[in-house]
């Protein structure tokens, strides 16, 4: 027994050394398979409140340019607003006013809020951007971010009570099932972890007709995004004969260099369609193993 | 100023302009400048070795929050504050009267035996911690090109540091 003791206090320096790095291990490895780190609302916390410090400062000198875009988009919006759809006076038909339109069944699905980005990289191969809203301002996980000229940017991974952290489409691990605006074909949309400029958009059969430069948009039949959303342009196509998949590169459409505002979109419905989508493989499931 | 003080200070200044200058920076994928573990190497000689190691792991952790890497750094900076003293027992000079330093520099060692010593925990660091991040994710060629660039721009980051900053000579003293 004492010599156990011994043997400890010789070599207590290399023990220590050793459960450190066991330690450092476990964080990377609980983190890369939950998005979920020990300590991360505390340390979420702190971080945030640094970066927000720093980010004053920072906004000042991309200021123009988040200008020029927000008031890009408030003009687009602008084409949008009824009042700019009118009848010709040619029929008995009375102008509808504008708000009468809801009155037809339509019911809001997505609900946007604004964010101001806070940090973000692009040189790693798991970019990360914290934005200052959090679970006290209504952010969820898997919500879908926006940025501030209306291009996808990412999912919210992880909530803490003021600020949250982003998985931006420059992540390995990151998946956005898109289609192509001209022709309607699905797609998912991934990244390979090199150039930040662009993204690998995969599974379109080599029968769709593809032109470069192309609109990607995200599709209808995602979860988390709302469709219809640019993510980007097609800049390269290869064809994969093994597969008879087409390898397209996409330009992203967001410039994920200067992020400064974005918006972080809700989907309503979100928890009801998971429900339905899992209740029917059980369903399925439970089929199979019964009587025909 | 005391020497607690002024490593709690050069802690600062290393984390934040690894977050807010070097990590934002954009050059290639391959090619990451680090700097903040120029901290752990310049802690001062007299140290405890299990002090050093719990230092090394908090600096490492506190990057990995700020850049989401849960981790990676904490497990390389832990190595090299473990290998530190090896290597400083083999290349500071054993004259115990001209040896009067506080903490490893150029100055103390002699610029050879200095830089042999920063190249070795260097190449360590970068080793140990794009390992990590290769089993996550990426290729065998792109991890060796990796680690070989990165440690090639952290060197040149270091030595320019170095020469940029010469820390004050500080002498241990009786008087002191």
């Amino acid at each position: 027994m004492r010599n156990i003791f011994l043997f400890i206090r010789r070599y207590f320096t290399f023990f220590t050394f050793l459960i450190l790095q066991v330690v450092a291990l476990w964080f990377m490895i609980s983190y890369n398979r939950f998005h979920r780190a020990k300590f991360l609302g505390m340390a979420n916390e702190m971080t945030g409140f640094f970066n927000k410090q720093y980010n004053k400062v920072e906004d000042y000198i991309s200021l123009n340019e988040e200008n020029r875009r927000v008031h890009k988009f408030n003009d687009s919006l602008l084409n949008l607003l009824p009042r700019n759809f009118m009848k010709r006076d040619t029929g008995m038909e009375i102008i509808k006013a504008p708000g009468s339109y809801d009155t037809t069944g339509q019911y809001r699905r997505y609900y946007s809020r604004p964010a101001t980005v806070i940090y973000n990289t692009v040189n790693a191969t798991k970019n990360y951007i914290q934005i200052s809203r959090g679970s006290n301002q209504g952010i969820k996980d898997n919500m879908a971010v926006i940025s501030s000229d209306g291009y996808v940017v990412g999912v919210v991974v992880n909530v803490s009570a003021n600020f949250s952290q982003v998985m931006s489409l420059l992540h390995v691990q990151s998946t956005v099932s898109v289609s192509l605006k001209k022709t309607g074909d699905f797609g998912t949309v991934e990244w390979d972890g090199k150039d930040p400029r662009f993204l690998l958009l995969k599974k379109i059969p080599k029968t769709v007709d593809i032109q470069l430069g192309d609109t990607v948009l995200t599709s209808s039949v995602s979860f988390n995004f709302p469709p219809g959303y640019m993510v980007g342009t097609i800049s390269d196509k290869k064809l994969d004969n093994t597969t008879g998949m087409y390898l397209l590169k996409v330009k992203t459409a967001a410039n994920f260099y200067n992020l400064q505002q974005v918006h972080v979109i809700e989907n309503t419905e979100r928890e009801e369609q998971l429900q339905l989508f899992d209740d029917t493989k059980k369903k399925i499931e439970e089929i199979k193993k019964g009587p025909r | 100023m005391n020497d607690f003080l002024r490593n709690i200070l050069r802690f600062v200044v290393f984390i934040s302009i690894q977050v807010y200058v070097l990590n934002r920076l954009h050059l290639h994928q391959f090619i990451i400048p680090y700097i903040y573990y120029l901290f752990i190497l310049w802690l001062p000689f007299s140290v405890s070795r299990i002090v050093l190691l719990l230092t090394g792991f908090l600096t490492g952790l506190t990057l990995d929050y700020f850049s989401m890497q849960i981790g990676v750094h904490a497990a390389a900076c832990t190595l090299i504050a473990y290998i530190r003293p090896f290597i400083i027992n083999v290349l500071a000079p054993k004259d115990s009267n001209e040896f009067n330093y506080r903490e490893p520099s150029a100055k103390a060692m002699g610029w050879p035996p200095y830089l042999l010593y920063v190249l070795i925990l260097t190449v360590l660091h970068h080793t140990y911690m794009t390992f990590l991040q290769w089993l996550q994710f990426g290729s065998f060629l792109e991890f060796f090109i990796k680690v070989i660039y990165t440690t090639g721009i952290s060197m040149l980051l270091i030595i320019t540091a170095e020469l940029l900053f010469p820390r004050k000579l500080k002498f241990r003293t009786n008087t002191a």
